[in-house]
């Protein structure tokens, strides 16, 4: 049976010349940066020339801009939670978007407890943000605007240059999620006037363990994790070197296959959607067409009733790994936020699957999901009552286009 | 906190990917329809009863792997038992019938339960609609 994998945005596999770089940090380069002696030297060295390596990727103009946590989620709560506690006595309000992921989101509402307030800015039925909300909803009391650079489930890829700008000229500090978008879209911090910026390298090849938070050195931070001097004393805690090393080798490559990948992966993107589109009826795809206002590895759908769940396990005994829009995990609404956000009729949204496509993924895989997503939808329909009774004629289908 | 594997079991699996007595009853005695799309799931059970026992049962569920799992496995254990009995149904059957299930997942089988007795109370609604005319 093929195995065809399209969940980059879960996981990708580690490039072998990553870990080629970090296998040294498993023998005999195992000091701890911290350690004064020699081995500690080495890898200090090698924490150095890692943040090198991450600040050429976003184009950052120091590698002192550059914070190694453990991962996006860690990344998300030190910049919220961190520029807040820095700027509380300049004010308290914060603006986000809907369809921040669930770490930023969740900051946020951690922060609301304790006094602070946020203005979520809408999105449109696409995903996207205008950007005079955005300027509608600063306040003289705003220390953080945060909007991320593409959607982490609907691939939306927002106006982040221009919410920058008029983010920049209050003089408030930006937080660009770039989680989703880095090693697929060139990330700049100085073209996006961003402050703050994340990205996880395991997205992108590099391994799981390692987070970077790009802070502009001007900009106030303080820290979330305490007790120690690591990364400016910003985030304490001994370093994870393997990781890092391997993540710098990562950006490295990243930085240079970029346009390679890019294009690669919307070449497949399009045949994916417009395969899909043609042999199944009742599709809908859930955020913007493919083209430069979506990321060229973001395929999100909704195969009308059926339920996503059901059909991510099918098609993973088929061999296909994708995600699903929705967890069954509890008898409540299980529709992602962003989907809510713009405005999906519950039952696609109960439908939704995301499918994210990387640079191994071939013409044959498309051609094997082509072939295996029609069969696996129509035996879902086959026990669906909702598909029964559109059959009949009771129900009518929730797609508008 | 719970990472058990559990989805994957063998026997919720098996129901999943090979569901028996799926679809409805052309000439159903009783169908019982519970949950909605905007919570999640929906299953459909329906029955034909001969001699005060359920003699077939078919079923359509919109639902997660689990869901149409607990469906398929409802459907064979009802088969066979008196009206009676079948009002007693327990979802703990069907989760003992899929070899245990994580709690997260419990709401499938209550489903199930659900279901099966909104079929055999329509049936009982049709037997005194027929008696009454």
């Amino acid at each position: 049976m093929p195995s065809v994998y399209l969940d980059h945005q879960a996981a990708t596999p580690l490039l072998p010349e990553a870990f080629e770089a970090m296998r040294p940090f498993f023998g005999e380069a195992f000091g701890s940066a911290s350690s004064l002696h020699q081995h500690g030297l080495r890898a200090r060295d090698a924490l150095a020339e890692a943040r090198e390596q991450m600040a050429a990727f976003i184009n950052a103009e120091s590698a002192d801009d550059i914070i190694f946590t453990s991962d996006g989620t860690e990344s998300a709560n030190l910049a919220v939670k961190g520029v807040a506690y820095a700027n509380q006595r300049r004010g308290n309000h914060i603006v986000v978007s809907a369809t921040e992921h669930p770490s930023l989101l969740g900051s946020v509402e951690f922060l609301e407890k304790q006094g602070f307030t946020s203005t979520k800015v809408k999105v449109n039925s696409e995903g996207f943000v205008n950007p005079e909300d955005v300027r509608a909803a600063l306040t003289d009391k705003t220390i953080l605007v945060a909007v991320h650079h593409a959607n982490h489930d609907i691939g939306t890829i927002e106006p982040v240059r221009a919410i920058g700008e008029i983010v920049a000229e209050r003089g408030v500090p930006f937080y660009v999620d770039a989680e989703a978008s880095a090693g697929w879209l060139t990330v700049d911090v100085r073209a996006l006037n961003a402050t703050l910026l994340s990205f996880s390298p395991h997205k992108f090849y590099g391994p799981k363990g390692v987070g970077v938070l790009y802070r502009n050195r001007r900009a106030r931070l303080d820290g979330v994790l305490h007790g120690g001097v690591q990364e400016g004393g910003r985030r304490a805690g001994t370093e994870n070197i393997p990781a890092i090393v391997g993540a710098g080798v990562a950006a490295e490559v990243a930085a240079r296959d970029l346009m390679q990948r890019a294009a690669h992966s919307a070449r497949l993107q399009r045949r994916l959607w417009e395969g899909l589109k043609a042999r199944v009826l009742h599709l809908k795809l859930n955020g913007p067409e493919p083209g430069p206002r979506r990321l060229s590895t973001n395929v999100n759908l909704s195969a009308e009733f059926v339920e996503g769940e059901g059909l991510l396990l099918m098609l993973d005994a088929r061999g296909i790994a994708v995600a699903s829009g929705t967890s069954c995990v509890s008898k409540s609404l299980k529709v992602s936020h962003v989907l809510s956000a713009i405005g999906l009729d519950h039952s696609l949204g109960q439908a939704a699957i995301l499918l994210t496509l990387g640079k191994d993924n071939t013409d044959a895989d498309i051609d094997y999901v082509l072939e295996t997503v029609p069969q696996v939808v129509s035996k879902l329909r086959g026990m669906s009552p909702a598909w029964d009774e559109f059959q009949r004629g009771a129900v009518k289908s929730a797609i508008r286009n | 906190m719970s990472d058990a594997g559990s989805q994957q079991h063998d026997l919720v699996m098996d129901h999943f990917l090979n569901p028996r007595n799926v679809g409805d009853l052309p000439d159903a005695d009783g169908v019982g329809e519970v949950g909605a799309v905007s919570c999640g799931d929906v299953m459909r059970i329906s029955i034909q009863v001969r001699d005060g026992k359920i003699a077939e049962a078919r079923f359509r569920t919109f639902g997660c792997g689990t869901a149409i799992a607990a469906s398929s496995v409802t459907t064979e254990l009802v088969k066979g038992r008196t009206v009676e009995e079948a009002l007693k149904f327990s979802n703990e059957e069907v989760s003992a019938a899929l070899g245990g299930l994580p709690a997260a997942k419990s709401h499938c089988p209550v489903l199930a339960e659900e279901a099966v007795k909104a079929a055999v109370e329509d049936y009982l609604k049709r037997q005194n609609v027929k008696r009454k005319t």
